[in-house]
């Protein structure tokens, strides 16, 4: 339990004197980074409408990284899951049926599966790298999005711009109050959460991932199949991302565009770190994501920090609760010379 | 003169165990030493803190009647003392020269390294190849690897924590000879054995601990085997019965055939092995390490599957395309010879382990682990063969070495198998745990089940074994019956030597005279 309290510590410290030195009131700097976005019912829906994806990517990934599956490509598989469920949104023949939400869920759920089931399936069969294939798999789907609204699925009324028609009402969450964005697909968030504590803390697969994870041939002495946690691992993380990606075009956004997602998929990597693998970790490190993606734009907006100076401030409270993670794992020593 | 090492009232305790209570003594240069005492007493502990790999709670150590204080390995190393500890500490994925230079560190000549190791070890009587890459070796093979690091260094204080557990009786005569020319120059020597001959055979002095209490000392050349056991067990050990073995009609395991290539270069290529096991009674398959017997029980136990589904039939199905969970199915357990990594996992609790392979009873619902069933078929399993633990949550690396085998024993035990294979049953664990052990075998073959015994120790499978297997360079041998063979006769057969191909490395592994 130290680690986030040292971290949080050094972060503070190392981003006051940071701001100090480039001329910033370092305090007044902290407060509208870190308090001045929740300050009002607005920042809070914003602070959740964020933290969901981040925490729903999370998890699923989560799931793979306990059986050392290294899933790093769930920012494609977002963008898939957000394409299929867009598509379905704006081709399905009747526009206002109550199945058309449910349709676009399972259309992202088994887009993202999809695409993370081609590294899983290298990986079984031939054993290739799946970090490099699911990274490769993520510039693949950012240009396959980009040609479509570009091109074939472009707005014909849009002015020319590079997105998609609108989504009709019956393919949209409904969001809790029309003056903000937050909306029911937090919901799905909740579940998700729960299923994976269950999956990881109550099931038998869940057990046989994390033999795999501890002891790979332990896992083999029992016979537990490597392929198999190889392909759930995937699996997970495929489909949370892809649901991800449907509650995106569902929700906030409402169409297509270029740029849908602003790097869920690859900070839901360093949430479900900071959150040690485990369901009630990665909320907390899933809010706490939110609120620098918050504070960075509010202190960009309010103060003129510069976008690079909110990134590094980020990287630091990072990489100060990730080290701080490490170091109480493994102590450094020094080791007197001798020979 | 002051002696080599003087402990003073040196406590250490764990969560909900006192691993070593007060303990003093004291031994002079040239001594060789040994540590007795049941498993769990606390002697690996001790070790550990000796070396500078634990620290003490409490008390004093001294070297050379210098305190020592806060030490580390790297500390102790340069003080001269040299440890091999019970589970080997090298590292998996880097070459057996890169490991030893790792702990030598005075040195980055690797070829010179590898030229001094090449040249010890064969002269010690415990040949290995500098080049090999850790992973690969046997735990025979590792535990050679342990010792020559230690004995390139030329120590002034030697401590081995049980280093004859998996090594041949050759490799053992010639390690006591080493032993024996390292203390007449001076070196002191810490060792530990559940092996009681060889306590007898070698030591001058010894300490018995219990519950982590020094609760007395012998003169182990002047005492007979049975005075020393009881001084570590407390009791009288327990009679072996053995009744004669019913074969049933059917083998239960039937290996047709069996051929298989080796895993690498390094592994040794199975060639035409054929024989039969049948419920009832107990096979024993005797050989040198690294002589195939890896390569045997990973196709057996379904580690490691075969493309011809007949060359093994367990219970007369087709099983050697199987992998081991289908394999399980068909009534079979499985003791391997590592149990830290393979046998068990490490970081989780005894009922998480006991989940590993006894899922099948019970222990899972509904896809989910019944954690409660878990924990009493664990708790089952800590009473039955007195594992000594805090209980079903502890973790099966925080374990006594003999605690734990009996614990993976005792759960591959507990599925009542119809085929047993088992590799060392009992390796590091003491002598009343490891007559239990065997007793519990000779009940399990005489109920129905047919077992398979790998080992080393010749006397254990002359114990028990109703019949014996020899492997020489991936051949097995047509079986003998016991009570018509003998020592040397085996003997002679695991080192027969293939005059044919005597000339590569692998044959030199093979062959040790
Ligand atoms: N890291 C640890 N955490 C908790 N308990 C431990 C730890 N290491 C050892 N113990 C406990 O301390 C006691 C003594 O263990 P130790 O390994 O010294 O026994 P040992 O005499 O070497 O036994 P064996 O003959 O089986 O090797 C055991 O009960 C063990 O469970
Ligand atoms: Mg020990």
């Amino acid at each position: 339990m130290a680690a986030p309290v040292i971290a949080t510590g050094l972060t503070l410290l190392v981003g006051s004197l940071l701001f100090a030195v480039l001329g910033y009131d370092p305090l007044a700097t902290l407060q509208a980074f870190f308090i001045a976005p929740l300050n009002s019912l607005n920042g809070l829906s914003e602070w959740l409408l964020k933290a969901s994806p981040l925490i729903l990517i999370a998890c699923g990934l989560a799931v793979g990284f306990r059986a050392n599956v290294w899933n790093i490509g769930a920012e494609g598989q977002l963008i898939i899951g957000a394409i299929a469920a867009c598509g379905v949104g704006l081709f399905y023949p009747d526009p206002d049926s109550i199945l058309l939400l449910p349709l676009m869920f399972f259309a992202g759920a088994i887009a993202g599966m999809a695409w993370a089931a081609i590294p899983a399936f290298l990986r079984a069969r031939m054993n290739t790298n799946e970090i490099l294939v699911t990274l490769m798999l993520t510039y693949i789907a950012t240009l396959l999005l980009s040609w479509l609204v570009h091109g074939p699925w472009r707005d014909p009324a849009g002015f020319n711009y590079p997105q998609t028609a609108l989504l009709s009402a019956a393919a949209m969450f409904e969001p809790f109050d029309y003056a903000y964005r937050l909306n029911a697909s937090v919901f799905i968030t909740v579940v998700a959460v729960f299923l994976m504590w269950l999956f990881t803390d109550r099931s038998f697969l869940g057990y046989k991932m994390s033999v795999s994870g501890a002891a790979p041939l332990a896992a083999r002495y029992a016979g537990f199949r490597e392929s198999a946690a190889v392909w759930t691992g995937l699996l997970a993380g495929g489909a949370a991302a892809g649901i991800a990606g449907m509650a995106e075009v569902s929700g906030p956004l409402g169409q297509l565009s270029p740029q849908i997602s602003p790097g869920y998929g690859f900070a839901a990597i360093i949430v479900a770190f900071i959150g040690r693998l485990n369901a009630f970790g990665i909320v907390l490190g899933g809010l706490l994501m939110s609120l620098l993606f918050l504070g960075g734009e509010a202190v960009q907006m309010n103060l003129g920090l510069s976008a690079a100076l909110t990134r590094i401030f980020q990287g630091i409270l990072l990489f100060f609760l990730l080290a701080a993670d490490f170091f109480i794992f493994y102590r450094l020593r020094r080791i007197p010379e001798h020979a | 003169m002051p002696p080599r090492l003087e402990l003073r009232n040196i406590t250490k305790s764990y969560p909900g165990i006192i691993a070593n209570d007060d303990i003093s003594m004291s031994i002079m240069p040239g001594e060789i030493h040994a540590v007795l005492g049941e498993n769990g007493a606390g002697k690996s502990t001790l070790m550990k803190i000796i070396y500078g790999a634990a620290q003490a709670d409490s008390g004093e150590i001294f070297c050379d009647g210098k305190p020592v204080a806060a030490h580390t390995p790297a500390t102790s190393r340069a003080l001269g003392i040299e440890m091999v500890y019970q589970h080997f500490a090298l590292f998996e994925s880097v070459t057996v020269v890169e490991n030893i230079a790792l702990a030598v560190s005075s040195t980055f000549d690797l070829d010179a390294l590898a030229r001094q190791i090449t040249e010890l070890s064969n002269r010690y009587g415990m040949p290995i190849d500098p080049h090999r890459r850790v992973h690969d070796l046997s735990v025979g093979e590792r535990q050679r690897v342990e010792i020559v690091r230690c004995l390139l260094q030329a120590p002034k204080l030697l401590i081995l924590d049980e280093p004859t557990s998996v090594l041949t009786p050759q490799a053992v005569v010639k390690l006591f000879e080493t032993l024996r020319q390292l203390a007449s120059e001076g070196c002191s020597i810490v060792y530990i054995s559940h092996k009681l001959d060889e306590v007898q055979e070698l030591c001058d002095t010894a300490t018995v601990l219990r519950n982590g209490k020094v609760t007395g000392t012998a003169r182990p050349k002047e005492s007979t085997s049975a005075q020393l056991a009881r001084m570590m067990v407390g009791a009288e050990l327990p009679e072996m019965h053995v009744s004669p073995s019913v074969p049933s009609d059917k083998p239960v395991l039937e290996v047709r055939g069996l051929t298989a290539p080796a895993r690498d270069q390094y592994g040794v290529e199975l060639k035409n092995v054929s024989f039969e096991v049948r419920g009832g009674e107990i096979v024993g398959l005797a050989g040198v390490s690294g002589n195939g017997q890896a390569e045997l029980i990973s196709l057996l136990s379904g580690e490691r599957t075969h493309p011809n589904a007949l060359a093994i039939q367990i219970d007369g199905k087709a099983a050697a395309h199987l992998n081991a969970s289908e394999r399980r199915k068909l009534g079979m357990a499985f003791v391997p010879e590592e149990r830290l990594g393979r046998g068990a996992v490490p970081p989780h609790a005894l009922w998480q382990n006991a989940v590993l392979t006894a899922h099948r009873a019970g222990l899972v619902r509904n896809g989910l682990v019944d954690r409660k069933q878990a924990s009493s078929f664990a708790a089952g399993i800590i009473e039955r063969f007195k594992v000594k633990a805090n209980g079903p949550q502890s973790i099966a690396q925080s374990l006594s070495g003999g605690n734990l085998q009996k614990f993976i024993v005792g759960r591959e035990i507990a599925l009542e198998p119809k085929l047993f294979l088992v590799a060392q049953p009992t390796w590091g664990v003491d002598v009343g745990a490891a007559a239990f052990i065997r007793q519990t075998i000779v009940d399990l073959s005489r109920s129905g089940a047919a077992v398979l015994v790998i080992s080393e120790e010749l006397d254990e499978l002359f114990e028990i074994c109703d019949r014996l297997l020899v492997i020489c360079q991936g051949q097995v041998s047509p079986p003998l019956i016991r009570t018509k063979t003998n020592r040397e006769e085996i003997g002679l057969l695991m080192t027969r030597v293939d005059r044919g191909n005597g000339s590569n490395g692998r044959a030199e592994v093979a062959i040790q005279d």
